[in-house]
């Protein structure tokens, strides 16, 4: 699958603006967009592929268990990342990292769980409402259908005022659209007319199988079945991203009920570094998705419209200083008490707790001074 | 102190309504508990009295209904869900296993998760396939979760205004063969924790220990001892998990013999366990091996050959004479 006559795109591969009737919807949402917010997207999507790239050399050279990369898809991320209001509730996938960073996560709290010492761990309510990832695919689309429905039940929604009318986005992929939760939360969004984008980064594999065995339809006209609009958009178009996910949401914060948008995206590299794409797929597509590639397009975009060297050398300068930062600091981690174990599975007293907790105590300090 | 004689389904009808008073972020959701008040009626008025927004009639979809209950709670929400049969709780396994259980820990305890998952459970209702079965084991084998099975129309009352109140998941599995006996239930006060054993009836010889459907029978079965002579304890479970080992491991101290009874197979089970536990902890006590009583270890049967297949006060009586005989 490639971009098809449905697909909405507001920059071309050569980085020019696509004016056309599909896109005068769209267009006034970047017409509205100042400079420094437009070099904002670009600053965002080079960081994390900086930091992406060297969080899976981080892998290789045996300072994380895996690595999940997001390469090829920073554009639907950041512009649909960039389109949530503070007030809106994100429910990540596990791919979604420069969001999680949009939204005030420090990426270390993502090469902790792949280093082997945590599960998830930041609190969302601190983190502008940006919520855990999620492995098992597509239980999030029910979480996040679940807390839409929980804002209308509040009365925190389509009340007319865009600057505190709470919607939800839920990011899910290609793969994930053939679980039958996934389906569950179109049918539940749909019925009670719940404030929820479903966000679709159609990447074309899961792992090693192509989106052809998921669906034999576009996958942007399966939501039509359950009620809920579906759009295409070109999912390395980070304007696109950006105009569609803001109109989407802001339908559905007032009172519009769920939306559906499927980005046309490209996974380029392996599903985590457990993979091996070069098995299953083949150059040709690579080509295609590698003249695709949101940076490059969008670079000759910001160029055209003043951005000079200065401008990406700064970027590049503070992409190099967060993966630094980011690779002292992984390097620089402990290991958590094994206590710890037994902190949160309950959030109120347990016996079998707190007898395991005691046992372990006393287990590992009847080593102390041993010769075990 | 107010008592009422109610059937155990109008006991946690009652209950549920007392918890939707008492907090509005209390709501009850699932299939047909809406106007049609479920279908053993456990829910019967209470879409007339608060509405759409506290009683909600679901989608016909079980995880959805745990997925959405958990963003729910994630909002704030206090969930109750229903789920029609035990045999139809397996859909929503995932999210129950995956998702409710473990979200509290995922979020190193900054969030909780106040889901109750309400289970009619169990046989002696010549139903059909999927309609009988006791599950409980699954959840008890999964960290994260609380498990809790009344037997009677008091424990029931209180035990779900407890179980909402809790801010970790409960499983609330209710014995079907239990829902319209009555019995009296004091609304003025509880008298027991949620986790907490009972001693149902004195004894001094053996310890039967159940939960759920089988305390009743248990019950049935110490009285015959007793006309026979035999002198028999009987302690109701209440809570699967966690156990409250203390009043049984008292128990068997002093009598020296314990068999454990349930409908559920018995291979890897709840009564294993307990098995396992009081063996270790009052072991110098035993005249007697543990003996369990179970279901066994097929596919719950054909509704006709359901007698042959449950526990009775029988084979309870069974066990309780090889316990006396070592």
């Amino acid at each position: 699958m490639s971009y098809t006559a449905a697909t909405v795109q507001l920059l071309d591969i050569e980085g020019k603006l696509v004016t056309s009737d599909a896109t005068a919807e769209y267009l006034p949402y970047i017409e509205k967009l100042s400079d420094d917010q437009l070099r904002e997207f670009h600053r965002q999507m080079v960081v994390i592929r900086r930091f992406d790239i060297d969080a899976a050399n981080l892998q290789r050279q045996g300072q994380l268990a895996m690595w999940i990369p997001s390469l090829g898809q920073e554009a639907a991320q950041v512009g649909s990342g960039l389109a949530a209001r503070p007030q809106d509730h994100i429910f990540p996938s596990y791919r979604e990292h420069v969001i999680a960073r949009i939204r005030g996560v420090d990426p270390m709290r993502i090469i902790e769980m792949l280093r082997g010492l945590s599960h998830g761990g930041w609190d969302p309510k601190e983190h502008n409402n940006f919520h855990l990832y999620t492995l098992v695919l597509g239980s999030q689309t029910l979480h996040a259908a679940g807390y839409a429905m929980g804002i209308q039940l509040d009365g925190a929604t389509a009340t007319g005022n865009p600057e505190t009318d709470e919607a939800v986005i839920v990011y899910f992929g290609d793969g994930s659209s053939s679980q039958g939760d996934v389906n569950e939360a179109l049918v539940f969004a749909a019925s009670y007319q719940a404030p929820l984008v479903f966000f679709l980064q159609n990447n074309h594999w899961a792992i090693s199988v192509p989106v052809t065995r998921q669906s034999r339809t576009p996958l942007y006209l399966r939501p039509g079945g359950f009620g809920i609009p579906g759009i295409q958009i070109d999912g390395n178009d980070v304007l696109a991203s950006y105009a569609v996910t803001t109109a989407n949401l802001d339908r559905a914060r007032s009172g519009g009920g769920p939306q559906f948008i499927e980005a046309l995206t490209y996974r380029m590299g392996a599903h985590t570094t457990s993979d091996d794409p070069t098995k299953y797929r083949d150059n040709e597509e690579l080509d295609f998705w590698t003249k695709a590639d949101a940076i490059t397009r969008y670079e000759k975009f910001l160029r055209s419209r003043g951005a000079g060297d200065d401008f990406f050398a700064e970027i590049e300068a503070e992409a190099a200083d967060l993966t630094a930062d980011i690779r002292r600091r992984t390097i620089a981690l402990g290991v958590p008490e094994p206590s710890q174990m037994f902190e949160y599975v309950y959030s109120e007293p347990h016996a079998l707790m707190d007898a395991q907790r005691e046992w372990l105590a006393n287990y590992e300090a009847s080593f102390e001074g041993g010769e075990a | 102190m107010s008592v009422e004689n109610l059937s155990m389904a109008k006991a946690l009808n009652q209950g549920l309504r007392q918890a939707l008073l008492a907090d509005p972020k209390v709501l009850l959701m699932g299939e047909d508990i809406g106007p049609l008040g479920g279908v053993f009626r456990v829910t019967e008025g209470l879409h007339a009295e608060f509405g759409d927004n506290r009683v909600l009639d679901t989608p016909l979809a079980e995880s959805g209904i745990v997925g959405t209950a958990i963003g729910l709670a994630m909002r704030g929400y206090r969930p109750v869900c229903e789920i029609q049969f035990d045999g139809f709780i397996f859909p929503a396994f995932d999210q129950i296993t995956t998702q409710l259980a473990k979200l509290t820990s995922r979020h190193h305890g900054s969030l909780t998760m106040p889901v109750v998952i309400r289970v009619p459970y169990g046989g002696h209702i010549g139903a059909v396939e999927h309609h009988q079965e006791s599950p409980e084991a699954y959840f008890a084998h999964t960290p994260g979760l609380r498990v809790v099975s009344p037997s009677n129309p008091h424990d029931a009352y209180w035990m779900i205004q407890e179980a909402i109140q809790s801010n970790d998941p409960v499983i609330f599995f209710e014995p079907k063969s239990r829902y319209w006996p009555k019995g009296d239930v004091d609304t003025s006060a509880s008298g027991f924790p949620l986790h907490s054993t009972r001693v149902v009836r004195p004894g001094t010889e053996v310890t039967l220990v159940g939960y759920g459907p089988m305390v009743s029978m248990l019950l049935q079965a110490a009285e015959i001892a007793e006309s026979e002579g035999t002198s028999v304890e009987v302690i109701d479970l209440r809570s699967i998990s966690p156990i409250d080992y203390d009043p049984i491991v008292a128990s068997v101290q002093k009598t020296g013999r314990l068999v454990v009874a349930q409908e559920a197979p018995g291979f890897v089970s709840v009564g294993s366990e307990i098995a396992a536990t009081v063996t270790e902890r009052a072991f110098y006590s035993l005249e007697a091996p543990v003996l369990r009583v179970a279901g066994f270890d097929t596919p719950f049967p054909p509704a006709k050959l359901e007698t042959a297949y449950l526990p009775d006060a029988d084979r309870i009586l069974e066990a309780v004479d090889r316990a006396m005989a070592y």
